[in-house]
């Protein structure tokens, strides 16, 4: 179907025809060999290292993004990724064998992984390139056929994917349809065999709903308010520079793992604010809406968005530090906030950009509880020395995951599962998580025709019975007396 | 119509139990399972009657199908529960040190359990075993189409489990519906297809994570075989994996029968035999079968039958008592393929046998289906078994027998597209109601200022071999970079 200014219309239609495509080309068997899992792979990798030029290029267009920082977040941590997943993926294709029951004795049991299917992974426009392509390498490492979505407010990166991935890779398994709403929908009226979202929580409602309709398994990636607990007996240099690493230095605060704000004492707050402002000048400058270092806001709903939230009548008067913003090149200086109201919107929502509230409270324990009665967030955060607080934050406080003394670091190591609980999402990857995402576990038993026990069958007999009971308690003494029993009736 | 009276001030006080942490200590967990093994012990005669109230079951058929599976379940839970409660180390990249990190299982809060009709204690328990091993608070919403079974859990829960943790609500369609409006921290539905896709949906609402058992329709693979005792044993499963499960109303009973033309008719006479020495020759005189669980059932299987062209199929069984609302084992050979009992799940004692050319196309027969809950498969070809292995996809596949994967605490039980999502038995059941939440600790110590900006070309290099774990650049990198220091500095 043609639209009115004659380019193909990506509609339901479309969308059931490249299903239809898809399947067929899985339904070869193709994608399931391990020879095309790895050429594919292999094909990525050599995408980023070929085209890093590009893929900064296109970051800085659409966000202004410090090369470094595309460098090593985006593609650095995507090659690694890969090189990882390579590096096991023959071992992860191997069935598990398990023990078996002495229920079903003689028997053997395993548990083999298989590829779901086709699978459609939406992406996210804050690290528009890692996030469409770690969640693919994930979805083709468990060997299946593959759609991805980029996000269409980083229009360049979504481009720039569609092209690479158009050239590099097998284009009869993986596909990349471009669009925003429209297309989105018509892509989730279909039943797929997994769908993989990272966004935000009312879009992850709205995919979760399609997706019950046809029973399909999902993914979400989500966000919420990512705490940092700071407590006074700390390295405070070295935890201001990881704070504003963690904040300003990850797409200037916009990222689902970001630090969302801070809860510290009453008394021990002054002092970590003029530490923050030290660090910022030297890491950004005294004028930060100039500096090359921060990205900007994506765009002008989020510039928007942000601003309003700053102008807030009881919020605006607790600027300690920042607030310059430009309208033009959608910048926001670093911003610093002391005590502001609860139930003010910068502390009902997840920020998502560069401004910092510090909240304060008499003893530091009060933020567990204060963490524990909001939704929980993808990560919380905690500095301190005392290994007591550690361990009550570790047992006491939920989120997708926990880091002490440190931020975000915890998403770059591919041995930890990285998701989110609650309203921060379902469902986890990185690493091995990543190729579990994708595969289904099926449970294989093999059994002999000797040794069939007919004591499972009718005529019911209380020796039959006892038999039953005999062997569901796995206790092989109970076991044998009541075989003996049985035969000897 | 039921009113939930004080459901929300019952949720509430769930939510409060959980906040209090109780339900996270060992010692609370390993009570309340060894509170439903007690449970079980002290109320055999009890169960019996109201299974048998419920779906006529023998109490052999319920020990095998519900009572020693939930003992055995929970026995198993109790010995591990300390065990899966332990945080798992993770490994850590060297460039992190120093650093540590793990995987702490920890509880989702309060927990939504529905229960199917057709084992209305066992699917009720097992669930419960693993919400209380992950340290939950619970709310089981039997099935109304079991009213003894849903009665029975209603009166003898709160005795025996802590009723500030535990809560069993009772009702229909109307209740479930109430129960969905709120927010729960996950939800465990076993049940129709239908059903769970409304679950689904409405838990999508509130981003709450399920698990959905479902059903399908379970195919089993009868490969020619030669011995006569071979063939017997075969038949034999065959036959106690479609009527011995509640009558063929179970999600992994065999539905189907895919075998080689030739062979059929030899099958069909070993289950004849088979059907009278366990089941008895004529309705009048059947034993050993559980009824059909309700007249819309029986008139649903009825209608089945009533198709002219199924009707033609039959070669054995196919009478039916109203009254009783039992329906006698029941042979079809080749019935349409685009007949109800060919599209639908049967769940119910009509076994319909298809015939192939060639028994590998059984293969292709089940992928243009909907995947399944479990695949059964008769054979001795090895190579036969790696093909149905390798080319089809269905929650679990058993060769050489049937339904006894349910036993086995090591599998995961659950199924896949259209049969499920999720799984549970043994440590999966822990799983299945527990948040792995990931933590690293890091300290203070050996800070690396590459980190940070202001950004320049060496801290760019620095990052890209950090990436890729290059240790014998980077060192080379510093190395480079102190002396380049060193030179600068001595001019």
């Amino acid at each position: 179907m043609a639209s009115e200014d004659g380019k193909e219309v990506f509609d339901a239609e479309a969308a059931r025809l490249l299903l239809k495509d898809l399947r067929a080309n899985f339904a070869t068997g193709k994608t399931r060999s391990y020879e095309w899992r790895v050429s594919q792979l292999k094909s990525l990798l050599k995408l980023a290292t070929d085209h890093e030029e590009d893929i900064v290029h296109a970051l800085r267009s659409d966000l202004s993004k410090p090369t470094l920082e595309t460098v090593v977040y985006e593609i650095a941590l995507f090659k690694s990724s890969c090189e990882f997943i390579l590096k096991k993926l023959k071992q992860w294709m191997m069935p598990e064998k398990v023990k078996n029951s002495i229920i079903t004795f003689p028997s053997s049991s395993e548990i083999v992984p298989e590829p779901l299917g086709v699978v459609l992974v939406i992406s996210a426009w804050n690290y528009p390139f890692l996030l469409s392509l770690d969640p693919v390498i994930g979805a083709i490492a468990a060997g299946n056929a593959v759609v991805l979505k980029p996000s269409e407010v980083a229009p360049a990166t979504s481009t720039l994917l569609a092209k690479l991935l158009g050239e590099y890779m097998d284009n009869l398994a993986v596909k990349v349809v471009e669009g925003a709403i429209p297309e989105t929908s018509a892509l989730l009226e279909h039943k797929w065999d997994k769908i993989f979202y990272t966004g935000n929580t009312k879009v992850g409602r709205i995919v979760l709903t399609a997706a019950a309709k046809h029973l399909t398994p999902v993914a979400l990636e989500l966000g919420g308010k990512c705490p940092v607990i700071v407590d006074s007996n700390i390295n405070l240099k070295v935890a201001t520079n990881r704070i504003i690493a963690g904040k300003w230095g990850l797409n200037n605060g916009q990222a689902c793992i970001a630090a969302d704000h801070i809860i510290t004492t009453k008394d021990f707050a002054p002092k970590l604010i003029d530490t923050l402002k030290v660090g910022l000048e030297k890491f950004f400058g005294n004028d930060p809406l100039m500096s090359e270092d921060l990205s900007c806001i994506v765009n002008s709903n989020h510039f928007s968005r942000l601003t309003k939230l700053l102008d807030e009548d009881r919020v605006s008067g607790k600027i300690v530090h920042g607030g310059q913003r430009n309208k033009i090149n959608l910048r926001i200086s670093p911003t610093i906030l002391l005590d502001v109201p609860e139930d003010s919107l910068i502390m009902k929502e997840e920020i998502f950009g560069p401004l910092l509230p510090i909240i304060t409270v008499e003893n530091l324990e009060d933020s567990f509880n204060i963490i524990n009665s909001r939704e929980k967030p993808l990560a919380a955060y905690l500095f301190t020395n005392n290994k007591t607080l550690v361990e009550k934050f570790a047992r006491n406080v939920t989120a997708g995951g926990l880091l002490i003394n440190d931020i975000a670091l915890h998403l770059t190591n591919p041995h930890l599962p990285f998701g989110g609980v609650g309203e921060s999402g379902m469902g986890s990857y990185h690493g091995r998580f990543s190729f579990d995402t994708f595969t289904h576990k099926k449970a294989v038993l093999y059994r002999p025709f000797i040794g069939d026990v007919t004591a499972r069958y009718p005529p019911y007999t209380p020796e039959k019975q006892g038999l039953l009971r005999a062997l569901l308690s796995g206790n092989i003494f109970n076991i044998i007396l009541a075989l003996f029993r049985w035969l000897k009736s | 119509m039921e009113a939930l009276d004080g459901l929300e001030q019952s949720l509430t006080e769930l939510r409060q139990t959980f906040t209090s942490g109780r339900t996270r200590d060992v010692a609370w967990r390993k009570d309340q399972l060894r509170a439903i093994l007690k449970l079980i012990d002290h109320n055999e005669a009890k169960i019996n009657l109201a299974l048998h109230q419920d779906l006529c079951k023998h109490p052999v058929e319920i020990y095998r199908d519900e009572i020693g599976v939930v003992k055995k379940s929970a026995n198993y839970s109790l010995s591990c529960v300390e065990k899966w409660m332990a945080p798992k180390k993770g490994r850590i990249p060297w460039l992190f040190f120093p650093s540590r990190g793990e995987v702490l299982p920890e509880p989702y809060g309060l927990v939504l359990i529905f229960v199917a009709w057709n084992f209305p204690i066992s699917l009720a328990l097992d669930p419960l075993i693993g919400a209380i091993s992950a340290g939950n608070t619970v709310v089981i919403k039997p099935s109304d189409l079991s009213p003894a079974c849903s009665a029975f859990l209603a009166s003898t829960i709160p005795l025996y489990l802590d009723p500030t943790a535990v809560r069993v609500i009772e009702g229909g369609a109307h209740v479930a519906e109430q129960l969905l409006q709120h927010r729960w921290d996950k939800i465990f539905f076993t049940g129709s297809h239908r059903v769970g896709k409304i679950v689904m949906s409405a838990a999508a609402k509130h981003l709450t994570p399920v698990t959905l058992e479902l059903g399908g329709k379970c195919p089993v693979i009868v490969d020619t075989l030669s011995d006569p005792s071979e063939i017997m044993v075969a038949a034999k499963r065959v036959a106690g994996g479609k009527w011995g499960p509640c009558s063929g109303q179970a999600c992994i009973a065999i539905d189907y029968v895919l075998v080689d033309r030739k062979f059929a008719p030899i099958l069909i006479e070993f289950l004849k035999k088979i059907i009278h020495q366990f089941y008895g020759e004529n309705l009048k005189n059947l034993k050993y079968l559980s009824r059909i669980v309700n007249k819309h059932h029986f008139a649903r299987l009825c209608s089945i039958l009533e198709d002219p062209r199924v009707a033609a199929s039959i070669v054995y069984g196919g009478s039916l008592d109203e009254n009783n609302l039992i329906i006698e084992p029941t042979i079809l050979l080749d019935p349409p393929l685009d007949s109800e009992i060919m599209t639908e799940e049967i769940f119910g004692p009509l076994l319909p046998i298809i015939t192939l050319d060639n028994i590998h196309e059984s293969i292709e027969f089940i992928n243009l289906r909907p995947k399944p809950l479990a695949i059964y498969a008769f054979t001795k070809d090895e190579k036969f078994k790696k093909l149905v292995l390798m080319e089809t996809s269905s929650g679990s596949l058993t060769f050489n027998d049937v339904m006894v994967q349910f036993l086995c605490d090591e599998l995961p039980f659950g199924g896949v597209g259209q049969s499920g999502i999720g799984r549970y038995h043994g440590k999966y059941s822990f799983d299945t109601f527990s948040h792995e939440k990931a933590v690293l600790y890091r300290s203070f110590f050996l800070e690396l200022e590459p980190r940070y900006p202001p950004w320049n070309e060496f801290k760019l290099q620095f990052l890209r071999f950090a990436y890729i774990f290059d240790y014998f650049r980077l060192l080379l990198l510093l190395l480079g970079r102190k002396l380049q220091q060193m030179f600068a500095s001595s001019h």
